[in-house]
């Protein structure tokens, strides 16, 4: 019962996705304890973050059926907004709030804009109006450099009790020391997770139905009453939010906001490729495919260079397996991925289930 | 004579550059079926996404329940009490019969006697209540499209041909399900090929051709009169099954 409420009713649905879940829960949830050491810690906030920007993507794509490439920018505003706020300020909470409230601000009314005024068209010109606004903000952000430090970025310090130097406790647990850092991992970790699962219950209430019915035809749902526009228009909003959440969540764990973390057309890539792969329409699959990526991204590297030192004496796949190859691997798998699991990862489980 | 609950003034449709209605004149009686009849291509489907605000009238004016909708956008002539069930059915497949059922309800669950009722003339939705709505059967489907039609009390049902492609039993389900709809004085404008069909049903009917109504009158009339229907529409209604 309890469990049906906090997942608003929305369970897996496959044994195999519920295990593969729990292992990404359990993961983030004690990374500091199972996997020391800065790199991983970085890996397992990175993949948090990722999973509540994927996810609020996963809305507007998955769910509305409306493409758009300026997910980034939302979360660049939030980044932008904590990051240059801390920067003239100082680190301070007041500070936070400040840059975090200015941030959502900022987004709500770009999303409303954007969305009242483009909503109505074909989407392919949605998502091409949504590129070039998303590409005007990073130039401008990039210009602007007195302001937001250019392409260098700004890097700021956050409130005492985030930083690394702070000690909540003296003694060590597992090993493990209660710092300034590991508090700002489970600040990431617990706002992460209570976002993912408020659009949990965002698409699984009423107003998550209607979404899922415009996505199949807008004209149908039209006609049964709902102004889709508006709809559109508040998916738009509410995922915009959220993405300016995860961005200033990405600003308190580096310290820093630059067009590199957060503004760049690559991110926008990942978010498209992560949710391909997890599963259209499954909010779980956000989960499921953020872990894999980011761990893909940070570790494929490392492995390969395992297999091609342990390969050296057979020369072409040694030479094939070089780590300096590593991005053509990971296209490969995206390729296998997507020919095998059409419908994504999350998709593919249930879809054995009911076969 | 009670204001009728539908009327057509001289409606025009232009799809591009496509002029497919060319003046519709048609009244729809309170509490009345009426079946639009036509050739493939005369605009019947055409008349019924118009009245739905789908495509607008380029000319002509449409007045439901005493109230222009000539301009009205499509959500408000819903929400003002107007069905529509598509000739594709239109289901959400991605969603659970249940859904489909709460979406059109719209204000949260249906009333659960009228659910019932439903499920009096269609018992597969019942048995298929949390299945998602793509993979019923095409009868299955079309039940669904027209128990989303009636899941709350409308003024005006627009259905468009739905016998099209279904089993005998099926068929049989609809007749039930749109005499009990005609039992409590729901107006209905369907267009339907099946003249069996239609023959037990209709009150009125209405013959489209080239964009035009080209006849009025009681079906009764229709049914029995083989001339008009050469006349109409160039074969006698009893072989057009």
């Amino acid at each position: 019962m309890m469990l049906t409420r906090i997942l608003s009713g929305d369970f897996p649905r496959s044994r195999i996705l519920a295990l593969s879940l729990l292992i990404v829960l359990a993961g983030l949830a004690l990374a500091p304890f199972l996997f020391p050491g800065a790199r991983a810690l970085n890996v397992a906030a990175t993949i948090c973050i990722f999973i509540l920007l994927v996810a609020s993507y996963d809305l507007l794509l998955g769910y509305t059926g409306i493409v758009s490439f300026a997910h980034t920018m939302f979360y660049g505003i939030g980044a932008y907004g904590v990051g240059l706020s801390l920067y003239k300020v100082g680190p301070t909470w007041g500070a936070v709030f400040m840059g975090l409230t200015i941030a959502v601000i900022v987004s709500l009314a770009l999303a409303l804009v954007i969305g009242l005024f483009s909503l109505r068209v074909k989407a392919i010109f949605y998502a091409m109006i949504t590129l070039a606004v998303a590409s005007a903000f990073a130039v401008l952000a990039s210009q602007l450099s007195d302001f937001t430090g250019g392409e260098d970025g700004r890097t700021f310090s956050v409130p005492e009790v985030l930083r690394p130097g702070f000690r909540l406790i003296e003694a060590e647990v597992f090993g493990t020391a209660i710092n300034g850092k590991l508090i700002t991992y489970y600040l990431v970790f617990f706002t992460a997770l209570a976002l993912f699962l408020l659009l949990l219950r965002v698409v699984n209430s009423p107003f998550g139905r209607v979404l899922q019915a415009i996505r199949e035809n807008d004209f149908r749902a039209e006609a049964l009453g709902y102004r889709t526009v508006v709809y559109r228009t508040l998916a738009n909003c509410l995922s915009a939010v959220t993405a300016t959440l995860a961005g200033a969540l990405m600003a308190l764990w580096l310290r820093y906001a630059g067009p590199q973390t957060t503004l760049s057309f690559t991110i926008m890539m990942d978010i498209l490729l992560i949710v391909v792969i997890g599963g259209m329409g499954t909010l779980y699959g956000a989960a499921i495919g953020s872990a894999l990526f980011i761990l893909a991204q940070n570790y494929l590297q490392a492995l390969m260079r395992q297999a091609s030192d342990g390969l050296t004496a057979v020369p072409v796949l040694a030479n094939l397996l070089h780590p300096d190859r590593w991005l053509l691997w990971l296209g490969v798998l995206f390729v296998l991925s997507v020919y095998y699991f059409p419908t994504g990862i999350v998709g593919k489980l249930r879809n054995l289930k009911r076969s | 004579m009670s204001e009728p609950m539908l009327t057509l003034t001289g409606v025009h449709t232009h799809i591009g550059q496509y002029h497919i209605l060319q003046g519709v004149d048609l009244i729809l009686p309170r509490g009345e079926l009426t079946v639009l009849l036509g050739r493939n291509g005369a605009g019947k489907t055409t008349t019924l996404r118009t009245i739905m605000g789908l495509w607008h009238a380029s000319r002509g004016a449409l007045v439901f329940d005493g109230s222009d909708i000539t301009r009205t956008a499509t959500p408000d002539i819903a929400c003002a009490g107007i069905a529509y069930v598509p000739e594709n059915m239109g289901i959400f497949s991605d969603l659970t019969v249940h859904e489909n059922l709460l979406l059109a309800a719209r204000d949260g669950e249906p009333d659960k006697a009228r659910l019932e009722w439903i499920f009096g003339f269609f018992p597969a939705l019942k048995k298929f209540w949390n299945q998602a709505a793509g993979t019923l059967s095409g009868g299955q489907k079309q039940m669904l499209a027209i128990a989303r039609a009636i899941v709350e009390p409308r003024k005006l049902l627009l259905v468009d041909e739905p016998t099209k492609g279904l089993a005998p039993a099926i068929i049989h389900s609809l007749i039930t399900a749109f005499r009990e709809l005609k039992a409590m004085e729901t107006t209905i404008l369907l267009v339907e090929q099946n003249f069996n069909f239609v023959k037990s049903l209709g009150d009125s009917v209405a013959v489209m051709d080239d964009g035009r109504i080209v006849h009025v009158g009681p079906m009764a009339e229709l049914s029995v009169d083989l001339d008009l229907q050469q006349k109409l529409l160039g074969l006698s209604l009893d072989t057009h099954q």
